[in-house]
C-alpha cells in the first residue's frame, strides 16, 4: 500500500516538474519534446486512475499526434522565435498574473477536496444495461451506445476542423497535396523504420479496436495507432500525402461519420429513436461502425497532421 | 490521501501552470502547448471525478472517463487547427507575433 502511495506521489511530482519544464524553457522545441513526455507520464497517471481507455488515447492522441504536429511546426517556426522573445510582459504583469493562476488553482484543489461523498456515479446503470448492448466494456457503451449523440457530434467536429485546415489553402495549391515533396534516402534509419514498424503497428491497431468490445482500447486509440503509421509512412516518403481533391480519401474521410448517421437515422425505423440499435443487433451495428470510424479517424488524424494543401503539381 | 483525492490536485496545479503559460507567453505556439497543458489538467480533474465513482464492478465512472476521450480527440483537432493557422500566418508575413503592424500594444 505504501509502495502505491509512493509511486502515485512521485508521480503526480515529475508530472508537475515536467510541466512546469514546459512553461520556463526557452527554446520552443524542446518544451515541445517535453509536452511528449507529459503526455505519456499523463498516461501513466490515467492508469493509475484504472482509465485504461483514457490511458491509450491520451498516449496515442495527446502525446503521439499532437506531439508529432507541433514538433513539425516548431522546427518550420524556428526562425520566428527570436524577435517574439523580446515581447514578454513585463515583471509586475507576470508576478500578478501567477498569483491569479494559483489562485484558480487553489479554487480548483478546494472544489477536488469538497467533492461530495459519497461520490455520485452511473456505473451501476451503466453495468446493469451493458447485456443489452452485447458489450463488455463499459466506455465503449457509453461512447457507441448510451452517448453516442456525443461521439457522432466528434465526428463531425474532426471533419470540420479538417475543412478548416483545408480552407487555409492559397488559392493555387486547392486541390492539391499537403506538405513539401519529400525526399527518399532509401538508407536512411528513417526507412528503415517505416519499413519494420507499420506491419506490427497496423496489427496492433486493428487489435486494440477489436478487443475495445470487452477489454480496453476501441476505436480512437486503434484509429490514431493506424493513423501514426500512416504518417510515418508519408514522412518517411514512402508513401506519397494524397491530393486532397482526391474521391477515394474524401470517400474514407467521411465514411464513419455518414455511417453513423444512416445507423441513427435508421433507427427512427428499426427502434423508434435516433441513433437507437433494435434489440439483439446492437453489437454487430457498434462493431460495424466502428470498423468505420478506425478508418475515417486513421484518414482524418492523417491529413490534419499533413495540414493545407501546398503543392499543385501532378494529381 | 487517496489516489482521486492526489491526481485531482495535480489537475488542479496543472491547469494554474497552463493557465499562466498562456497569458505569459508571447510566441503562439507556445500559447497552444500551454493550452494543452491546461487541458489536461482540466481532464485530470474529471479523472478524479470518475476514479471517485468506482462501483458496480467498474474501476471508475464510464461517463466522465468517455467524456474525457471525446475531449481529447475535440483538443487535438482544435490543436491541429490553431498550428494551420500560425503557419499561415508564418508564411503570409513571415513572422508570428500577435502584435499589430505598428508594433504597437496587442
Amino acid at each position: 500500500m505504501t509502495i502505491s502511495i509512493a509511486i502515485d506521489v512521485g508521480l503526480a511530482l515529475l508530472v508537475l516538474a515536467v510541466a512546469a519544464w514546459i512553461i520556463a524553457v526557452r527554446d520552443a522545441f524542446a518544451a515541445v519534446v517535453g509536452f511528449v513526455a507529459y503526455g505519456l507520464l499523463l498516461a501513466l497517471v490515467w492508469v493509475r486512475l484504472a482509465a485504461v481507455d483514457v490511458a491509450l488515447t491520451e498516449a496515442a492522441i495527446g502525446s503521439g499526434v499532437t506531439g508529432g504536429l507541433l514538433l513539425a511546426a516548431a522546427a518550420r517556426l524556428r526562425s520566428s522565435e527570436a524577435p517574439a522573445a523580446n515581447e514578454r510582459p513585463g515583471a509586475t504583469l507576470r508576478v500578478l498574473t501567477a498569483l491569479l493562476c494559483a489562485g484558480i488553482s487553489l479554487g480548483l484543489a478546494v472544489a477536488v477536496l469538497s467533492l461530495p461523498d459519497p461520490a455520485p456515479t452511473l456505473a451501476p446503470m451503466a453495468a446493469a444495461n451493458l447485456p443489452a448492448t452485447g458489450l463488455g466494456n463499459g466506455v465503449t457503451a457509453v461512447l457507441l451506445a448510451y452517448r453516442a449523440f456525443d461521439t457522432l457530434l466528434e465526428k463531425v467536429v474532426l471533419l470540420l476542423s479538417l475543412i478548416g485546415v483545408w480552407s487555409l489553402a492559397p488559392d493555387r495549391a486547392w486541390g492539391g497535396r499537403p506538405g513539401p515533396r519529400r525526399v527518399v534516402r532509401p538508407d536512411g534509419a528513417l526507412v528503415f523504420l517505416t519499413q519494420l514498424l507499420p506491419p506490427v503497428g497496423i496489427v496492433v491497431a486493428i487489435y486494440i479496436f477489436w478487443a475495445g468490445a470487452d477489454e480496453p482500447g476501441g476505436a480512437f486509440p486503434g484509429g490514431t495507432i493506424l493513423a501514426a503509421m500512416w504518417i510515418l509512412s508519408m514522412l518517411a516518403g514512402l508513401v506519397e500525402v494524397p491530393a486532397i481533391s482526391r474521391r477515394s480519401l474524401r470517400v474514407v474521410l467521411v465514411l464513419g461519420a455518414a455511417l453513423f448517421f444512416a445507423v441513427g437515422l435508421a433507427g427512427f425505423f428499426v427502434a423508434d429513436a435516433f441513433l437507437a440499435y433494435p434489440m439483439g443487433y446492437a453489437k454487430p451495428l457498434i462493431l460495424v461502425i466502428e470498423a468505420a470510424l478506425v478508418l475515417s479517424i486513421a484518414a482524418i488524424l492523417g491529413m490534419l497532421v499533413a495540414g493545407p494543401p501546398e503543392r499543385t503539381e501532378e494529381r | 490521501m487517496n489516489t482521486a483525492a492526489l491526481f485531482g490536485l495535480l489537475g488542479a496545479a496543472l491547469v494554474g501552470l497552463g493557465l499562466f503559460g498562456l497569458v505569459v507567453h508571447p510566441n503562439p505556439l507556445r500559447k497552444i502547448l500551454a493550452f494543452n497543458l491546461l487541458g489536461g489538467g482540466v481532464f485530470l480533474v474529471f479523472g478524479a471525478v470518475a476514479r471517485r465513482g468506482a462501483a458496480a464492478g467498474m474501476g471508475g465512472d464510464p461517463v466522465p472517463q468517455a467524456l474525457v476521450i471525446t475531449g481529447l480527440v475535440v483538443a487535438f483537432s482544435a490543436t491541429a487547427l490553431a498550428v494551420s493557422l500560425l503557419l499561415r500566418l508564418f508564411q503570409e508575413t513571415g513572422r508570428t507575433t500577435l502584435r499589430d503592424e505598428d508594433g504597437g500594444k496587442p
